[in-house]
């Protein structure tokens, strides 16, 4: 079960822009979240919401320029990230913090043996002599399902098949033992069977490991299936945080019921129409301090076009921002404290 | 009672593996369709399913004469398209139009988007196929613009200057400018997001509703084939191996394959998902460059029987309109 005090990573009001041609890209802006040991953190939200500018600002991943990250703290153990010099870094990344991504080939080298790549990866991370290393490297790929793996192990990438290379990638993510995998949309590519496959894998290996785990998906059913919490993300913000149940059973912010209501469901009779929300995301350029969202919101008010809302805060976790549902002064809580303080800026609310 | 508009029959498409640098030798065959037969009524939308490379492209395909079929005989209208000569085959063509996944890639970046939309007609024009003065087609190409939802005023605007959801609108448009009956929508939603997926599904329903327009629907996502079609199809490795309607199949699927690409398809709902136990077939989807002697599903049935190993099912009816390939339902 999850200790709700034990947070491995706390990000406060990070911040990430991208100089472009067209002007200032607010990719992320103002995302706050705490990750506990041993939690499944789903992120969702359509595409170029921010999911992964997020993630990887977490391990300083910005490409500088265009990109930069202009404000916030990634605490991990109480330590920020963002202040570590790069050889620190070094030493989190790939070891006590681990990535996946869609594409098996970001990760893997095409021209060098799994065999190679593996056990380099701990050899590097783990202190372990070429011996043990190599034998260490058999017993994930063994873990995450490969068939054969000490004739295996000698292969190249492409002698393997989509899902396989995908699971290689998990062996490769998860044979330091990191604290965090984060997990970017790491079943997009592949077809349902595959992904239930590979889903199956990451949550056994991450319950079996005391892996805490971030996915980042567009898929609902997805996170609904792997997830204990939940962030939605809109325009490079946050908009609803909750345990997954309640996520679902009771979505508050107008955007997160849109995309509820939008998925054809196997479960459900869909009636004649299914429910669509209008227009499009926004692009996010020179984006006015209102509410992203309400060019599409069918609750639209007066306010919604002037302020961005304030962080509404129920008090057991779960975090809506939307002007429906007006903070009251004692339902700041901590976390949002620092990025309510910046949404605010020219008066109270 | 509606007449099939389409009928297909023991079609099959198998692409030469060739070798050699001078003379070419045929050594295989990639056998993207092999031998499938269906029919979609007039008004009706078929929806194809299955994993990638089961063949589904490869079946719109060949039914749009983009592909010489291998075998096989495709009736559109109740003409074999095989046996018509060129310029009947081009007439008929205008009547059958696809829709892509990649709206990007489909469209011509330097064409604004009333000549994207407008091209077909040009060409029918040129061709003496039909008379439209210039006027008319313009007139047509900012209809259909307003019609599938884009304003009229981004007419002389590049497909770059759009997102993916309204370059699919203006690739759904295009479709439409011939007036076809049959549109073959090849994975139209995929590449979307949720909120737009349902805005272009929700299109796609309107138009064949007041058009009338018979579709064949193909996608990878259960939920969104089941909420678009009247009868589902689904592929594995270039064979149907299940045809019934929506609403039967999918509360009762037969072939072990359906029943496991079902049970895969996550649910968004939590409390579903935490009870749900899966059907996880071992292995990858093999590649179709053999001739097979059994149940193409063979390798990977959690139900497979010594039967299934040396004799192929063939799609036999075993309710009303519900057709299965598989021997747990009907002896060799
Ligand atoms: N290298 C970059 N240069 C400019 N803009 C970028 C760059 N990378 C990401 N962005 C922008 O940041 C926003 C968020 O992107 P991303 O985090 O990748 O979205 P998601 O993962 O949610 O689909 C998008 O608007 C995207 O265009
Ligand atoms: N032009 C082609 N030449 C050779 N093989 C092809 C060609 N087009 C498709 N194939 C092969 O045929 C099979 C079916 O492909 P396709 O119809 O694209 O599947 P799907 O659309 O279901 O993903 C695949 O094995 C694919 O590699
Ligand atoms: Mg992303
Ligand atoms: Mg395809």
């Amino acid at each position: 079960m999850i200790d709700r005090n034990d947070v491995i990573l706390k990000v406060d009001n990070l911040k990430t822009h991208f100089r472009t041609d067209e002007g200032i890209v607010k990719a992320v802006d103002g995302v706050s979240f705490s990750l506990r040991k041993g939690e499944t953190l789903g992120f969702v939200g359509e595409s170029g919401c921010g999911k992964s500018v997020t993630n990887l600002s977490l391990m300083k991943l910005i490409p500088s320029p265009p990109g930069r990250i202009v404000d916030g703290k990634v605490l991990f153990h109480d330590r920020d990230i963002l202040k570590m010099k790069e050889n620190e870094i070094r030493g989190i990344r790939g070891n006590k913090i681990s990535m996946i991504f869609q594409d098996p080939m970001t990760s893997l080298n095409p021209f060098l043996k799994i065999s190679t790549q593996l056990v380099e990866t701990i050899i590097l991370h783990q202190k372990k002599n070429e011996k043990e290393s190599r034998k260490r490297a058999i017993e994930m790929l063994e873990l995450v399902g490969i068939p054969a793996p000490a004739k295996r192990i000698d292969s190249y990438p492409h002698q393997f098949s989509g899902g396989m290379r995908q699971r290689v990638m998990i062996a490769m993510a998860l044979s330091c033992n990191p604290e965090i995998l984060i997990a970017d949309e790491p079943t997009t590519a592949l077809d349902v069977t595959i992904q239930a496959q590979i889903l199956e894998l990451i949550k056994d290996l991450s319950e079996k490991l005391g892996t805490a785990t971030i996915l980042i998906t567009h898929d609902l059913g997805v996170v609904a299936g792997m997830c204990d919490t939940l962030n939605v993300m809109y325009a490079g913000r946050i908009i609803e945080k909750s345990d997954v149940s309640t996520l679902f059973s009771d979505p508050k912010h107008p955007y997160t019921i849109g995309l509820i209501k939008s998925v054809p469901r196997l479960d459900k009779k869909t009636g004649q129409k299914l429910y669509s929300i209008k227009g499009q995301p926004p692009n996010m350029i020179g984006m006015p301090e209102c509410c992203p969202f309400h060019p599409r919101c069918e609750h639209t008010m007066d306010i919604c076009r002037k302020k961005y809302p304030p962080v509404y805060d129920n008090g057991s976790g779960k975090t809506v921002n939307c002007w429906l549902f007006p903070a009251e002064p004692g339902n700041y809580s901590d976390e949002h404290k620092s990025a309510d303080e910046h949404h605010m800026t020219g008066g109270a609310v | 009672m509606s007449t099939a508009l389409l009928e297909v029959k023991n079609l099959k498409m198998h692409f030469p593996i060739e070798e050699g640098l001078l003379f070419k030798k045929q050594v295989g065959a990639i056998r993207a369709i092999d031998g499938i037969s269906f029919e979609i009524k007039a008004g009706e939308t078929l929806g194809l399913v299955g994993e990638s490379g089961c063949g589904k492209s490869t079946t719109a395909r060949t039914i749009a004469q983009l592909y010489k079929a291998t075998e096989g005989e495709i009736i559109f209208n109740g003409r074999d398209l095989a046996s018509l000569d060129s310029r009947e085959l081009l007439s008929e063509r205008k009547n059958i139009q696809m829709v892509f996944q990649d709206p990007y890639a489909s469209l011509n970046p330097r064409m604004t988007v009333t000549e994207i939309i407008a091209e077909p007609l040009i060409i029918f024009k040129n061709r003496g196929l039909m008379t439209i003065s210039k006027k008319e087609i313009t007139e047509r190409a900012e209809f259909l613009m307003e019609k599938v939802g884009l304003s009229s005023f981004f007419r002389n605007r590049y497909p770059h200057e759009f997102s993916g959801g309204q370059r699919q609108r203006i690739g759904i448009a295009r479709a439409l400018a011939l007036n076809p009956k049959l549109i073959l929508a090849d994975e139209p939603v995929s590449a979307l997001d949720v909120s737009i997926q349902a805005q272009i599904l929700n299109l796609l329903a309107d138009l064949q509703s007041e058009y009338n327009l018979t579709y064949l629907f193909i996608a990878h996502d259960l939920a969104v084939i089941e909420y678009i079609s009247t009868r589902v199809a689904v592929m594995y490795l270039g064979k149907i191996v299940e045809v019934s309607s929506s609403k039967v199949i999918y509360k009762k699927p037969l072939h072990p394959y359906t029943e496991a690409l079902l049970s895969a398809a996550p649910i968004p709902d939590p409390e579903i998902e935490k009870k749900r136990k899966r059907i996880v077939l071992s292995g990858d989807v093999p590649s179709p460059d053999r001739a097979r002697t059994g149940c193409y599903f063979y390798d990977r049935c959690p139900k497979k029987m010594e039967i299934c190993k040396n004799n192929i099912p063939e799609l036999t009816e075993t309710g009303e309109g519900h057709h299965v390939a598989c021997f747990l339902y009907f002896s060799p």
